[in-house]
């Protein structure tokens, strides 16, 4: 074994190993969690920029290991697992630092980073994950290191929503296995390989094939949040706010966007799912749910669940673009895998903070607070302007990109009133939200004030965070055409799915 | 290596005697007879892995006449994993029943429990088989009876009575083939035997008395009060190891002596049974108000998934995808034994630690013993069949036969039990969360937590990540 083929599997192993032996500590030593935690994030950072190089220039990187006679656990590094893992990578870093000041003092942490580690390991796999096997086992594997975080509070309400997460998603992960045995049953072990490999089957299979993937994409809805399948995610919202950043930005619903990307692109290939008519009830699914969510987001008062419903609505985005045939939709797809996880995480890192400083859970208690704290209210600004795709901010370009795209494919002309309708709505359910912030005159006190007003709105550990991903969320948008910034990345992938 | 067969019977056999004579040294010897057979085992596994099959006749006296020990794949693969499991029970036990008058009484009938168990595994010969069950049932209905209260003595008596017609009918059974062929060693009956109604009815017996100790559905009425009544490091090794001793014979009988006699429907009326042990053991194991009594119904699950495979194996032709589906069922009862076993020691910690084992009353406990909750969780990922779980490659390889053959019933019934599976290992779970404070060393009792963490870690992560060589050892023996 060369270097090259141990470096998926180092990646994995620097949050890995970190999560076990912070099972092991004392609650008490603080310092030695901290210090693993960031050590690990830091290490993973700096292997995952390896292979942002490598990849590049085209370096193979693979590690396999067999488990059984024909099923092999594969770590593979291509543009798409790249790109997953330098975003799980980099907001895992920040999220840890979140995490650190959030939970200061609350009990329960070396279990609650323990676990927080192992959901990192186990999207940062599936992200690595060479085939459909692999990914199947870190799918399962994200699902049994998300349930305790879940469940961290303890509290009814938080048992029950950690038991409803845990129903929708060992169903779904079921689903998605039995889609994949039989997938493996018909093709053999199927590797991820830019075009599909699923084209040489004979029209006998088509029905099964048409079948399987629906059984999969079920599967992977589930995370994914597609309507009817959504029910879980509201109610997971009872987890700790860096919890439900994670959850939404990068870990669980990300895992079943992009595993939807993977089936569609590398086991079916876009051409051959297009020519099975399989498109097209995905397009239709992504937009119901962007429909569906939005509208759920403009009735909710608590922040955290109009959150929620809005992460149901934007995650389709990535269905949708998956779903329009030709390389701009896609583009527009993938990238807004990055896009909406930087946005995402700023606005709950954002409610947390509103939460832990002021106890302000409700969009009706935030009447005035940018002036209490201008800094958290601007990440969020950014982040919600992002959200409705206001230019320059990185969400602006993904909606370009899925319109143009649309555009350019011609049968999905229909995607244009999606898009304009979802928009209309998150600026419906966004700019109010904004106008009682920055206008509305504060009460006369806040709900509870926890972290009183010194020369930092807040503390610091939860301060920094919003900033730094607000200022990438711009980064992104502002800067889209720089070489390795997401989009270029993501043209880089379309180009090599279509082999242009 | 037939110095390692013989060690198998002879450690365990003089252990039990020494046990008896010197109780004062009973927890010592005991524990160093577990690791001299864990190492027999050991090196059986090896010898079998570098020379393939192993026979030897004791005494030099041919088979038919004389006892024959032999080994293969699957005998070597069980041996090992009894020596593991037993190793790590005695080890448990030796904390459990410290201080306790039962500590005399346990031993010896634990060693033997293990020699005949060993001696079950490596008998080649139909009549040594009927005496090991024997000694198997009667020592394993000692031991259930071990903790003296009235409910473990009534199921203890039940079990016993159920054992002695098992038997019964497996005697009857064998004594029938007895007089079609002259012979009862396996390899000689399975070239000789031909379909016809001596074979039938001499099967239908065998097999009806093996499902009874099995306790496959719906036989199986007298497993939970046993397994639920006895000590926690008896009914780890009732659940993990003794059922599955009958299962063993079963796979023998259906799969080698009477491969060409079996037919499809038999194999099938075979996979139905299971079908129903997995959905109603399960559903049970969900409505149980006691942890004990959700493993022994789990118990009654698990050994349905095994029966699944034999329609499987019986429509599969000869090749690649039946030494598959083959491997994954010795995956799937390998998983199973440590993952029960270890599930049954963790249990056995917080009833003597907290006094119940009712469900309800989990709250605060989970979180005074994590490593134990950890290795509940453990457990349970292995009997749910998630990866990294050597159960999840037993089960991908159901699936896969099931697809293979068209038989989509059985993915059915594997996929609903696999998650009612979750719900009662989560329900559980569930208690696992709350605000009080944690111990300061994340390990409290380590000589019982070890043992039930090492063995639920075994079921729940080494036979998964590692467990290729299986099906490899497996393909030795074809």
């Amino acid at each position: 074994m060369n270097w090259d083929a141990w470096i998926p599997v180092l990646v994995v192993a620097s949050s890995l190993l970190p999560g076990l032996i912070i099972f092991f500590l004392r609650e008490g030593s603080h310092r030695l969690r901290t210090g693993l935690n960031l050590a690990g994030a830091i290490l993973k950072l700096a292997l995952v920029g390896i292979l942002v190089w490598g990849v590049f220039h085209e370096h193979v990187y693979e590690s396999r290991w067999t488990l059984a006679p024909g099923l092999d656990l594969v770590l593979h590094a291509d543009t798409l697992s790249v790109l997953f893992v330098t975003l799980s990578t980099v907001l895992w870093l920040v999220t840890t630092v979140y995490a650190i000041g959030y939970l200061e003092n609350a009990p329960h942490r070396s279990r609650f980073f323990g676990f927080f580690s192992l959901c990192v390991s186990a999207t940062v796999g599936l992200a690595l994950a060479g085939n459909l096997f692999t990914f199947v086992i870190f799918y399962e594997l994200l699902t049994l290191a998300t349930y305790p975080l879940v469940a961290h509070r303890g509290t009814p309400e938080a048992v029950r929503g950690a038991r409803i997460y845990l129903t929708y998603t060992l169903g779904g992960g079921m689903l998605l296995l039995i889609g994949t045995v039989w997938l493996h049953v018909l093709a053999g072990p199927t590797a991820f390989i830019e075009g599909g490999v699923l084209d040489r089957l004979t029209a006998d299979y088509h029905l099964q094939l048409k079948m399987i993937f629906l059984l999969l994409i079920m599967g992977l809805g589930v995370k994914a949040a597609l309507v009817p399948l959504h029910g879980w995610l509201p109610q997971a919202m009872v987890a700790p706010a860096p919890v439900s950043a994670l959850l939404h930005a990068v870990a669980v619903v990300k895992a079943g966007a992009f595993g939807i990307v993977r089936v569609v692109y590398d086991v079916y290939g876009v051409n051959f799912a297009d020519q099975l008519g399989l498109l097209t009830g995905l397009g239709i699914a992504a937009a119901v749910t962007i429909v569906y969510g939005s509208l759920k987001a403009l009735t909710q008062d608590n922040l955290k669940k109009r959150l929620a419903y809005s992460t149901v609505s934007q995650v389709s985005y990535i269905a949708l673009g998956t779903a329009i045939l030709g390389p701009i939709g896609t583009i527009g797809g993938i990238v807004h895998l990055v896009h909406q996880g930087i946005m995402k995480i700023t606005l709950f890192f954002t409610a947390g903070n509103y939460a832990e400083t002021l106890g302000i859970h409700k969009i009706s208690e935030m009447n005035g607070v940018g002036r209490r704290m201008p800094a958290t209210t601007l990440a969020f600004t950014v982040a919600a302007l992002g959200m409705i795709g206001v230019p320059p901010v990185a969400g602006f370009v993904s909606k370009w990109y899925l319109g143009l795209g649309a555009l350019e494919a011609g049968t999905a002309t229909w995607v244009i009133p999606v898009l304009i309708a979802s928009s209309v709505l998150n600026a419906a359910y966004f700019l109010p939200v904004l106008y009682r912030a920055w206008f509305r005159v504060p009460g006369p006190a806040w709900p509870s004030e926890h972290i009183p007003a010194a020369r930092l709105e807040t503390s610091a550990a939860l301060l920094w965070p919003p900033v730094v991903t607000a200022m990438l969320a711009l980064a992104a948008g502002l800067f889209a055409a720089a070489p390795y910034s997401p989009l270029e990345w993501a043209t880089l992938i379309a180009h090599r799915e279509y082999g242009l | 290596m037939t110095d390692a067969m013989i060690g198998l019977v002879a450690l365990p056999l003089a252990g039990a005697l020494a046990t008896l004579l010197l109780p004062r040294l009973a927890t010592v010897v005991a524990i160093g007879t577990g690791l001299a057979t864990t190492v027999a085992a050991g090196l059986l596994l090896f010898g079998f892995a570098t020379q393939g099959a192993l026979h030897y006749e004791i005494g030099g006296w041919s088979a038919g006449l004389g006892i024959a020990l032999r080994a293969d794949a699957l005998s070597a693969l069980l041996l090992m994993m009894t020596a593991l499991v037993a190793l790590a029970a005695s080890v448990y036990a030796s904390a459990y029943f410290k201080g306790t008058f039962e500590r005399a009484r346990f031993w010896p009938l634990w060693l033997l429990l293990l020699t005949s168990l060993n001696a079950l595994l490596l008998s080649g010969d139909l009549f040594n088989l009927y005496v090991t069950l024997e000694l198997l049932g009667l020592s394993a209905v000692a031991l259930a009876s071990l903790g003296g209260k009235r409910a473990a003595v009534a199921a203890a008596l039940r079990y016993l009575l159920v054992g002695l017609l098992g038997s019964m009918l497996f005697l009857s059974g064998v004594s029938l083939l007895y007089a079609g062929y002259g012979t009862l060693d396996m390899a000689q009956l399975a070239r000789t035997v031909s379909a016809g109604p001596v074979a039938w009815t001499a099967l239908a017996l065998m097999t009806a008395g093996l499902l009874l100790k099995t306790a496959l559905f719906p036989l199986h009425f007298w497993l939970p009060p046993a397994h639920a009544s006895a000590p926690a490091p008896v009914s780890a090794v009732l659940s993990a190891l003794v059922v599955k001793a009958a299962f063993y014979l079963v796979l023998r009988l259906w799969l080698d002596v009477f491969a060409d006699v079996v037919t499809a429907a038999a194999a099938n009326l075979l996979g139905v049974l299971g079908a129903g042990a997995v959905l109603w053991g399960s559903w049970h194991a969900l409505q149980a108000e006691r942890l004990k009594l959700l493993a022994a119904w789990s118990t009654v699950a698990q050994l349905g998934y095994l029966f699944l495979f034999f329609p499987l194996l019986q429509a599969l032709p000869p090749g690649a995808a039946r030494e598959l589906a083959a491997g994954g069922l010795v995956m799937l009862a390998l998983t199973h034994g440590f993952a029960k076993a270890g599930l049954f020691l963790a249990i056995g910690i917080i009833q003597q630690r907290c006094g119940h084992d009712t469900i309800r009353g989990l709250d605060g406990t989970a979180q005074r013993l994590p490593a134990t909750t950890f290795a509940i969780a453990l457990a349970g990922v292995a009997l749910i069949g998630l990866p990294p779980s050597g159960a999840f490659l037993g089960k991908w390889q159901l699936l896969a036969g099931a697809v293979e053959t068209g038989q989509w019933l059985w993915l059915v019934v594997t996929a609903s039990g696999s998650l009612l599976a979750a719900a009662y290992i989560f329900r559980v779970l569930g208690h696992a969360f709350g605000h009080r404070p944690y111990p300061s060393q994340p390990v409290t009792v380590a000589r019982e937590e070890w043992p039930a963490l090492l063995l639920a870690s075994m079921a729940a992560l080494v036979l998964g990540l590692a467990g290729a060589p299986v099906w490899g050892l497996l393909e030795i023996g074809t």
